[in-house]
């Protein structure tokens, strides 16, 4: 008998061990033989720890699971109360779109040959046959952009990697998902890391480089433990070494532990970080692509896009552009969080509209109460309004609505939330997380708290003041954190103004 | 532990890290991970180890949020302050951590217990969350945080 027990890090602070746990010794009491699986997380997560029962028929779900549920699994799991039926068959993971999160929750993420049975090592092995110009055009043809928000088509940098000139290349994976919100990165680490794996040897061999890192955030042990895992199991079944796959290309990679710093998650920050320096920022000019990583050419990439790469070769780029709207092709991995019924991850093609992503597939608040607002992409992202609901996903779409859609997390608040606290947040985390290298950004978050505290009380002439600010950080700083952080400021300003107003008349 | 023996680990530490590139931060994790903070004294040691000022290494880990001067108390509790958790009462549970604690952000209780804040954990889909010495918890209110400083001892 076979049973799937999520260890995704969710599953886990939601109680999964001591389900896992439960679950074997009744099974050892009724002397039955069971092999549990410590599977990634289906992305159901209002319903983790989310139990999987292999039939004949495929795999029964049963959630969220308590470890006094353990008994009546082995009685008559039919009529069991937490049983939810064929886990493909519940609508929230019927309507999806996976390629990205394909494996995920599907596979033991530690096991190579269930990796490879799932369709992985496809992708890299008809890239190695293809040779590094075709690959690299595969991945332009795509369509695939960078998913860590900025969008940069994948190809075209690849392409710049490959023709810069220099002996010594780096692949890079931005593995710093700092965004609140956002947890996709961290699911997929856990549930499939070797499909990131992949994505960076097929990187790697694209333009010509023979060392990766994946500079992962410390606030995500789990993740960091997965990774390091797969990484080892990786170089002993030459998937990574000197002879990646029995071929003549080398690779190796190796995880680095970020420390805390949300501005490192910002490419050039990152590579300081990993070199050993304070986490600043870089200007640009010169590009990471020709003077990255010790100064030498290196593919930043977000661990979507690159754990993506490997579907993407597998199955032609033109099937994943197929997929998508305007000139956002493929799927992205809704990230579904905050104050929502129904939280976790949802990977569709690009173009559902916020209001079908929050009401219908989201299920609207957790609370029940009316929906007041949804950030979208982190804390640098706009809030928007339900007036804005019909906004399509998409790169240009979000632009010109005035937000961005980020890594693509989606935080939900209800009526109770104030945005001029959310403001006010926005404004102290910039300053808390700033590098300091620009003054935008190390003085201009500091003077928009103080800002935001004579708007609260009831300073009238503060609010243009503030739209100044705002304006100076934006086109001012040299990177994304003072650069955006206007976005929800202003947003909430101009979506939310009568908050603005209730702080003024609390404080008279 | 005595100075001597904070020295020798460090330099210890600093071999085990010899010829790999970017060895910093690395390095300091390590320090950390075994001292519970970055003593003052294990600076110059790492320093010359790299071949680097004493001032760049104190720079380096004024920077990151993850490296202590100061040892923490036996407990660490770090909770969520980001958005998503703050939509599900993410405020009222620092706030109820702090009330029982007695204490503000980075102060330690009187029962030893240290209260950082985190800026996001990843389980912004079961919002509120925290970590309470190392192990992640979701969907929590201020009677299961309680339970949970129980459990510990704290």
């Amino acid at each position: 008998m076979k049973i799937f027990v999520p260890a995704d890090a969710a599953a886990r602070a939601l109680g999964a061990d001591a389900v896992a746990t439960a679950i074997a010794a009744a099974a050892e009491r009724r002397d039955v033989t069971v092999q549990i699986v410590r599977n990634g997380s289906r992305g159901m997560v209002w319903l983790e720890p989310l139990v999987e029962v292999e039939t004949p028929e495929g795999r029964q779900a049963f959630g969220p699971f308590a470890p006094g549920d353990a008994e009546s699994l082995f009685d008559a799991p039919s009529v069991h109360p937490k049983a939810l039926g064929l886990t493909e068959e519940i609508p929230f993971l019927k309507r999806q779109t996976r390629v990205t999160f394909a494996r995920v929750g599907v596979i033991d993420p530690v096991d190579l040959v269930d990796y490879e049975v799932n369709g992985g090592l496809t992708g890299l092995r008809h890239a190695l046959h293809l040779g590094p110009d075709a690959t690299i055009a595969e991945v332009t043809e795509s369509g695939l952009r960078g998913r860590g928000g900025a969008g940069f088509p994948t190809g075209i940098k690849w392409r710049t990697v490959a023709n810069a000139p220099g002996a010594q290349k780096y692949i890079v994976c931005n593995a710093d998902e700092g965004d609140s919100g956002s947890f996709a990165d961290r699911m997929l680490i856990e549930g499939d890391p070797f499909s990131l794996i992949e994505g960076m040897a097929i990187a790697g061999f694209a333009v010509g480089a023979d060392r990766g890192y994946v500079y992962l955030r410390s606030e995500y042990p789990d993740a960091i433990a997965v990774l390091d895992r797969a990484i080892i199991l990786a170089r002993v079944a030459g998937l990574l070494g000197q002879s990646v796959l029995g071929s003549d290309y080398a690779f190796d990679m190796e995880v680095r532990v970020g420390a805390g710093a949300y501005v490192c998650g910002e490419e050039t920050s990152l590579l300081n970080s990993i070199e050993g320096k304070r986490g600043t920022v870089r200007a640009k000019p010169p590009l990471p692509a020709l003077q990255g990583l010790w100064a030498k050419p290196t593919v930043v990439n977000n661990v979507l896009s690159l754990a993506t790469v490997p579907m993407v070769l597998a199955q032609g780029g033109a099937q994943y552009c197929s997929f998508g709207t305007g000139r956002s092709r493929g799927t992205i991995p809704l990230q579904l969080a905050g104050n929502v019924r129904f939280a976790g991850l949802f990977e569709a093609p690009f173009g559902l509209t916020l209001g079908e992503i929050v009401n219908d597939i989201g299920g609207g608040t957790a609370t029940g109460r009316p929906l007041k607002a949804v950030q979208v992409g982190g804390p640098l992202g706009a809030w928007f309004p339900p007036a804005l609901f019909d906004t399509a996903f998409g790169y240009e779409e979000y632009a010109a609505a005035g937000g961005l859609i980020g890594h693509a997390g989606i935080v939900v608040v209800d009526d109770t939330a104030d945005m001029a606290a959310f403001a006010r947040f926005a404004m102290e985390f910039c300053a808390i997380e700033s590098c300091g290298k620009c003054t935008p950004c190390r003085i201009g978050a500091v003077r928009g708290v103080e800002t935001l505290d004579r708007i609260a009380a009831g300073d009238a002439a503060a609010t243009p003041l503030l739209r100044d600010l705002c304006e100076t950080m934006r086109l001012g700083s040299l990177c994304a954190l003072g650069g955006f952080t206007p976005f929800p400021v202003l947003s909430a300003l101009n979506h939310f103004p009568q908050d603005f107003a209730r702080s003024k008349e609390a404080a008279e | 532990m005595p100075d001597a023996a904070v020295v020798a680990r460090t330099a210890e530490i600093c071999r085990e890290h010899a010829g790999r590139e970017g060895a910093l931060l690395p390095i300091l994790h390590a320090v950390q991970s075994d001292f519970g903070h970055v003593p003052a004294l294990a600076l110059p040691i790492v320093a010359k180890a790299l071949g680097v000022a004493v001032a760049e290494v104190q720079g380096v880990v004024g920077f990151y949020h993850d490296f202590r001067a100061a040892p923490p108390g036996r407990h660490v509790l770090k909770i969520c302050r980001a958005e998503a958790c703050q939509a599900m009462g993410g405020t009222a549970l620092a706030d109820a951590a702090k009330a029982q604690l007695g204490v503000d952000w980075h102060g330690t209780s009187e029962g030893g217990v240290t209260l950082e804040p985190v800026f996001c954990l990843g389980l912004c889909a079961a919002a509120p969350a925290a970590m309470l010495n190392g192990v992640l918890a979701a969907r929590i209110d201020p009677t299961r945080l309680a339970e949970m400083l129980a459990e510990v001892g704290a």
